[in-house]
């Protein structure tokens, strides 16, 4: 499902990053964990992908002004259909965050409050940010959510906690509340690292799908290249905190980047049984 | 697939809160009973004075009951106990429980009020806290509840009587009411608040206020500092945790993610340490009420000390102890019910 | 084989093994620094006090203070400044009694508690839940007022009920300790029984219940203070602030210095400890920033 298309129409891009720097309080100075990263997304899905520490997650975070408060962000631009996103205050903040921009983050057990239930968390993007409509009006768009998300919108779900869920069903929980007042743009955070392989390729299915419906762009965080490569149009990939490459996920297998190479080609198949899987030879770039 | 506890594991739960509470209910029974019988003071000695003859002092043993053996008189302390015989006071002459009973509510009062005061002040101080970490709410927040944790409570009392009631006159001084109302009060619980209000007795009312607000607040601060201490650091604990960050990225301002979001999630600590600090309350105001001569449980039980009047003594810890055990394990119960996982 | 033994014992379960490099907080400094002057005046008392402490000068009863008497003089004309640094003695002393009466028999609970497992450890915490859940001050003050006051017995009453915080802690300690690679590399050394149990596992018990020591002692300080303002605690005339507290509130509204001086003395060495215990607390155990 390779949805990517450059954009017909000659508004701005709907997210558009030019050299994002994110650094971190240390002593006296600042030290820099993720370096000169720009890349543009407009419609379609797209995969930001690099090991653990690469500094992806923290990209993402930035891109919501959800650093924690000893970060610091810096960019020459970071916009959101033209609108400037490194003056916004944080009242600006607080109305594009689920109206225009969404997060799923990875685990549903701790990315959920404990003590509220499902229909509670989904419910509340329309309570902050469509004051205007009704409880039953409320509800109905909570179930027709649920729904959308492959869930039973029945009593019994919507007054359960959390922890009475499984991992897949909290995951659509959580999209389900992120999806409720229709983003934009939703980031997915690992959407799938907490959960078993057969949930994994539903959940992105369901991820796939929901952006072609709602015309809605989507960038996933993975550390798990062939598996987003089979959802996504382009592929982005970091490591150590620099964006290294960007390319169509379609053109993956013919990577000039020997990391991208790399990560491409130690996947675990059939076909590798039995052999050493490629490892990263610090000696071929530097 | 929702899974949640079977109603079977519950009512083991239950039964084994109520079994241990049985048995810390025996525990300072018998803490009681023993003392009764290590006092130096010989009680049949005490009743019959020094010149008594043998058959009198004999006859008194008795009547006391104390020819028995010790785990027979355990046994009848226990029995007169759960008919309410606390014994008889030796300075009073009146039984110490209806004793208890008169004197019971005007702590209830104070305590009460007190921890609504410190408790809610907490609260907030706490709130603030974690609204604005690291900043100056924050640091007023540690102050406060490092110093409401270290003054001595009978000395902060001393001192609000000298400010307050000796050179600026904004309270009355000690005892519930003047003495001009001693007479006229209504007739009621014994809770003036309640009383004075039922009555529509604006003067009392405003009297009894006068009285009231300067031991309460004394007392209200060293809850107010244990509040905010606890629920301070639980808030800030809950503010790194994963489901914040999901809540500011629906869009949710920062007072909303502390009142609406980390909160709930506080609240079997909130009523944990509320729990706690009413029954550290009902120790500190032993003290508190002798500063400001409060007709209540803790001056009764000073007073009895100075008298050395042994089953008041008794009896007065024996009620102070069990308001003290039913509190705590009322806090373990509420923090249970509250925390929706242990449901 | 020593090698490898070496290398476990690195790997024991530390507290936060990053304390080594952090700043030391301010209320850490601050706390130290007060309780090391407390235990410095209580030690100098004698050089540092300009008048005897229980030397009465009926001629110079109730005087406010001046560059004579700092803080003025109390009801039998002594010195308030003198008594008041050798009053640091007695706090300092009792609340020592109870320390070191309550942290060893709490730990020694706990750690049996946790290493024996079984019925033993139920019994045991079945008790130490019980204790902990009593009035420690009015069950000191109904055992002081029965068998006789005096400071040492109100000391001992008061760490009757104060131990079960100490078993609480060290058993949980010891259960997480019980399967850990740390234990089973000194088993195999066939340490056991009462040695491993005092030998491995009490150090590893030790900062925790330091830091709780720490933190209790203000608390301590108040108890004993308490007692002593109801005339339960050091006995007449030795000087003990909460029976200076007592005195002066006779006189309170005219001669107030006489309870001001000891009532301060009280708040500033109850804060010192709370203080130092905060700043303990902070400095081991990052996470409760």
């Amino acid at each position: 499902m390779n949805d990517f298309a450059p954009s017909e129409n000659r508004l701005p891009p709907l997210l558009e990053v030019q050299h994002l720097s994110v650094s971190v309080a240390r002593g006296a100075g600042w030290q820099p964990l993720v370096r000169d990263v720009g890349f543009r997304l407009d419609g379609g899905l797209s995969a930001l992908v690099g090991e653990s520490g690469s500094g992806k997650s923290m990209t993402a975070r930035a891109l919501l002004g959800l650093t924690s408060p000893g970060c610091r962000i810096d960019a020459a631009t970071l916009s959101l259909r033209g609108q400037e996103l490194r003056t916004a205050s944080p009242a600006q903040w607080a109305r594009l965050r689920g109206c225009h921009l969404g997060l799923v983050q990875q685990d549903p057990r701790y990315a959920l409050n404990p003590v509220r239930s499902v229909s509670w968390q989904v419910e509340e993007g329309l309570r902050l940010h469509q004051r205007g409509l009704g409880r039953a009006e409320r509800r109905e768009r909570v179930a027709a959510i649920l729904s959308a998300v492959g869930l039973d919108p029945v009593r019994r779900l919507l007054d359960a906690y959390p922890h009475e869920l499984s991992g897949g069903m909290g995951q659509r929980v959580m999209l389900a509340a992120s999806l409720i007042c229709e983003p934009e743009l939703l980031i997915a955070d690992e959407p799938t690292s907490a959960l078993d392989a057969s949930l994994r390729d539903q959940i992105l299915d369901l991820i796939a799908r929901l952006a072609a419906e709602r015309r809605m762009t989507v960038l996933v965080i993975s550390h798990d290249l062939p598996l987003v490569a089979r959802y996504c149009g382009q592929v982005l990939v970091m490591r150590n905190g620099e964006l290294l490459e960007t390319l169509p996920a379609d053109r993956l297998a013919e990577a000039t980047h020997p990391y991208t190479r790399m990560l491409w080609r130690c996947q675990p198949s059939a076909a590798t049984y039995g052999q050493m899987l490629p490892v990263m030879d610090e000696g071929e770039w530097q | 697939m929702i899974r949640r506890f079977p109603p079977c594991q519950r009512a083991r739960r239950a039964a084994g809160a109520l079994a241990s509470l049985l048995l810390t209910l025996f525990g300072l029974l018998l803490f009681t009973f023993l003392l009764a019988h290590l006092a130096p003071i010989d009680p049949a000695l005490q009743v019959v004075g020094d010149h008594a003859s043998e058959a009198s002092y004999a006859a008194a043993r008795h009547g006391l009951g104390l020819d028995q053996s010790l785990p027979r008189q355990f046994v009848h302390y226990v029995w007169r106990l759960m008919h309410g015989d606390l014994g008889i006071s030796r300075s009073t002459g009146q039984p110490v429980a209806s004793d208890l009973l008169q004197a019971f509510p005007a702590t209830l009062e104070l305590a009460t009020v007190a921890m609504l005061g410190g408790g809610l002040g907490g609260l907030g101080l706490a709130l603030l806290a974690a609204r604005h970490p690291g900043g100056w709410s924050d640091r007023l927040a540690r102050v406060i509840a490092i110093f409401g944790y270290s003054v001595p409570i009978f000395w902060l009392g001393l001192i609000g009587l000298l400010l307050f009631y000796a050179r600026w006159h904004w309270a009355a001084g000690p005892g519930r009411v003047d003495d001009i109302f001693l007479y006229t009060r209504p007739a009621g619980s014994g809770l003036l608040l309640f009383d004075s209000l039922r009555a529509g007795d604006g003067e009392l009312l405003r009297n009894v206020i006068a009285h009231l607000w300067l031991p309460a607040t004394v007392l209200a601060l060293n809850s107010l500092a244990g509040v905010a201490r606890v629920m301070r650091a639980a808030l800030l604990e809950e503010l790194h945790k994963e489901y914040v960050t999901g809540a500011r990225a629906r869009g949710s301002g920062e007072w909303r993610i502390v009142c609406r979001h980390v909160l709930p999630n506080t609240a079997g600590m909130l009523v944990t340490v509320l729990a706690l600090s009413y029954a550290s309350l009902l120790e500190g105001a032993v003290l508190t009420e002798t500063v400001f001569a409060w007709p209540g449980i803790g001056r009764y039980l000073t007073t009895a000390l100075f008298a050395a009047d042994t089953p008041a003594i008794l009896g007065a810890t024996l009620v102070i102890g069990l308001c003290f055990v039913l509190l705590n394990m009322l806090a373990d119960v509420l923090a249970r019910l509250l925390d929706p996982r242990t449901r | 084989m020593n090698d490898s033994i070496e290398t476990l014992a690195a790997t024991a379960p530390r507290r936060a093994d990053s304390s080594g490099g952090r700043r030391l907080p301010r209320s850490l400094l601050l706390g130290g620094g007060m309780a090391v002057l407390l235990l410095a005046l209580a030690l100098s008392a004698p050089w540092l006090a300009p008048y005897d402490p229980n030397l009465q000068q009926l001629g110079a009863r109730l005087l406010p203070p001046s560059a004579l008497y700092p803080f003025g003089t109390d009801g039998f004309g002594r010195d308030v400044f003198s008594r008041v640094l050798f009053g640091v003695r007695p706090t300092l002393l009792l609340v020592s009694i109870v320390v070191l009466l309550t942290m060893p028999f709490g730990l020694a609970v706990g750690i049996v508690a946790g290493m024996a497992g079984g019925w033993v450890e139920t019994l045991l915490m079945r008790a130490t839940d019980l204790v902990l859940a009593l009035p420690k001050l009015v069950l000191a003050l109904a055992l002081v007022a029965t068998l006789g006051p005096g400071g040492v017995k109100g000391a001992l009453a008061l760490a009757l009920t104060a131990w079960p915080v100490y078993a609480r802690q060290a058993r949980a300690e010891t259960r997480l300790l019980r399967n850990s690679d740390y234990l089973a590399a000194a088993r195999m050394l066939d340490i056991r029984g009462l040695r491993l149990c005092f030998g491995h596992v009490l150090p590893m018990c030790l900062p925790t219940a330091v830091v709780r020591a720490a933190l209790d002692l203000g608390g301590m300080i108040l108890a004993i203070a308490g007692l002593g303002f109801l005339g339960l605690g050091v006995q007449p005339p030795t000087a003990e602030w909460g029976a200076m507290v007592a005195d002066g509130s006779a006189v309170i509204f005219d001669q107030w210095w006489v309870a001001m001086a000891p009532g301060c003395a009280i708040l500033l060495a109850s804060l010192a400890f709370n203080l130092l215990g905060d700043g303990l607390r902070d400095w081991l155990d990052p996470r409760h920033e």
